[in-house]
């Protein structure tokens, strides 16, 4: 324990990134605090609650169940959107990818729903699905869904020819090189759309939150991430709209780092 | 082990022609080719870069179909890919995703043939090419040498009629080439199944060929057929000590530069490289 602490300390990039994140939360206090150290107010950063306060409003919502709740709800429609993304996105780019009919057929249509951004589909979403919490899940769907399959489709489309020609002069068949070449060769761009798109899962959802009203499991502090911010803001606490911002952040980083942590493990024969 | 092969192909080519596109951009690249790839026997083809040689290799191993004339092994019609005829690609074509010892065994695991007998087979062949502790890396922590000769591996333990190997050697560097001639050399000699090498190097193909083939330029035809009657086994100093092997080469090197000439003329770059190249190599033999 003390030997892991110690190699944490010495270790040239752990040291570079504590002092840092030291060294800004240091400016970001000054800043804070600058009307009354200084008598004047720098622009923008002073108006932000000092790393002070938030920490002094943070510290009673650790042991607030309604706090954790929202943590629970947003990454519950983080990790269900992103998963119905998966298990509807991956199979649908690798269709695309290895039958000409199907591409022919359905590239057209979401070429043109692709850029229509997911927030833009929140009314729509609203209107379609009878609870506020499935339009959110949707929303949150689109959101990684475009990414996957787009990353799916170019992964696949971009193996080379003559895995295919050896494949096929050694024996193999259409469902074997599917399953040993266009899988297995496509597992890094899954990777990479996957980690991207968890990106984009956590932008939407806390949106999403924001909009709707923190679904109907909600009504108070029990809305999503997203709608916590929305709620500190409108009851004027400030210091509690960057403790959700913050959770946000580390809710968003602690996910991406699974994902590339699962992607890194299948795909291994990448690395050097 | 024994890693010899029962059934051995021959493959014959009767006026075989290819042609690419239509009307004015018709390109004709092999024009009424003849030629006999011998059973049991190391065929080497050399040939000015360009000349088509590679379009030959995509017809033989059934890729791709002929414009007219027919190709058969053992008098069977090739009509698609199959694994009597295995071919070794220009650049490594190991499945990146598996390990050498996954990528050897890909061929008997497609066929449904993952019996003890293979596996014996597959590390048997491992142990031969030398990556024996280099069995459950992948692809990419290999060097260039290793790659090819698990990709040799891959290949032979599919006990091929024919093998059919398109420069597999070029891009190493001269010390693991010739390294990879004499691992190459000493597998043949073992099995001796047919084998069907295409190269542009002229030592290359004199070390290792039974019979050399070599190729006009552009439209392909087969210019002139040299029987290489140098002893098995062969080394590298003999190469350059028997007066046979220089003959060979020089009565090799003519033939080849005049199809380069003609290339030249018809504005080959690749052709201009080769001659360039031509008058530097055959300096010291000439002096």
């Amino acid at each position: 324990m003390i030997r892991s602490v110690q190699k944490f300390f010495f270790n040239r990039s752990s040291r570079r990134a504590t002092i840092a994140i030291i060294v800004f939360l240091l400016f970001w206090e000054t800043c804070s605090r600058s009307l009354g150290w200084f008598g004047f107010q720098v622009p923008w950063i002073g108006k932000i609650p000092a790393p002070s306060a938030v920490i002094t409003a943070w510290i009673p919502l650790l042991t607030d169940s309604g706090y954790w709740t929202s943590w629970y709800l947003s990454g519950k429609r983080v990790f269900s959107g992103f998963l119905m993304a998966m298990i509807l996105g991956i199979p649908f780019g690798l269709l695309l990818a290895i039958n000409r009919t199907a591409y022919g057929i359905m590239f057209p249509t979401f070429e043109v729903l692709r850029p229509i951004p997911p927030l833009a589909w929140v009314p729509a979403a609203i209107i379609f699905w009878p609870t506020a919490e499935m339009s959110i899940a949707f929303v949150t769907f689109l959101g990684a869904f475009y990414t996957i399959v787009i990353n799916v489709l170019g992964g696949a489309q971009s193996i080379d020819q003559r895995f295919f020609q050896a494949a096929r002069s050694m024996g193999s068949s259409q469902w074997d090189i599917f399953k040993r070449i266009v899988l297995p060769a496509t597992v890094p761009s899954i990777a990479v759309g996957a980690s991207v798109g968890m990106g984009i899962t956590w932008e939407v959802v806390v949106a999403a939150e924001m909009i709707s009203g923190g679904g109907s499991d909600g009504g108070g502090k029990g809305g999503g991430l997203g709608f916590f911010i929305w709620d500190s803001y409108l009851g004027g606490s400030y210091q509690q709209i960057v403790v959700g911002m913050i959770s946000i952040g580390i809710a968003g980083y602690l996910s991406s780092s699974l994902i590339r942590a699962l992607g890194d493990h299948f795909s291994k024969w990448t690395r050097r | 082990m024994n890693i010899k092969n029962k059934a051995t192909g021959e493959i014959v080519l009767k006026s075989v022609s290819k042609s690419y596109g239509y009307g004015e951009n018709l390109k004709e690249v092999i024009k009424d080719c003849s030629l006999t790839i011998e059973s049991g026997k190391l065929t080497v083809m050399i040939g000015p870069s360009g000349c088509g040689k590679s379009t030959l290799i995509r017809l033989l191993a059934g890729f791709e179909k002929p414009t007219s004339g027919s190709l058969t092994i053992n008098s069977k019609s090739i009509t698609g890919p199959g694994k009597d005829r295995l071919v070794v690609f220009q650049e490594s074509a190991l499945f990146p995703w598996q390990t050498t010892a996954d990528n050897i065994m890909f061929g008997p695991i497609a066929r449904g043939e993952n019996t003890k007998e293979s596996r014996d087979l597959a590390s048997f062949l491992l142990n031969k090419v030398g990556l024996s502790q280099f069995k459950a890396k992948f692809p990419n922590q290999l060097s260039g040498g290793m790659q090819r000769r698990c990709e040799l591996a891959r290949a032979l333990v599919n006990l091929p009629e024919v093998m059919v190997l398109d420069e597999p050697f070029r891009g190493l560097d001269e010390m693991s080439k010739e390294l990879m001639w004499e691992y190459y050399a000493n597998l043949y000699e073992e099995n001796r199944h047919t084998n069907f090498f295409v190269t542009t190097d002229i030592d290359e193909a004199i070390f290792l060929a039974d019979r050399l083939i070599i190729m006009t330029n552009i439209p392909t035809q087969v210019a002139h057929v040299i029987e290489v009657d140098i002893p098995r086994p062969r080394s590298l100093k003999s190469l350059f000590e028997l007066d046979r092997a220089n003959e060979i080469k020089m009565e090799a090197l003519k033939i080849l530069h005049t199809e380069a000439m003609k290339s030249f003329k018809s504005g080959s770059k690749a052709a201009a490289d080769f001659i360039d190249a031509y008058s530097k190599r055959v300096e010291p033999i000439a002096s």
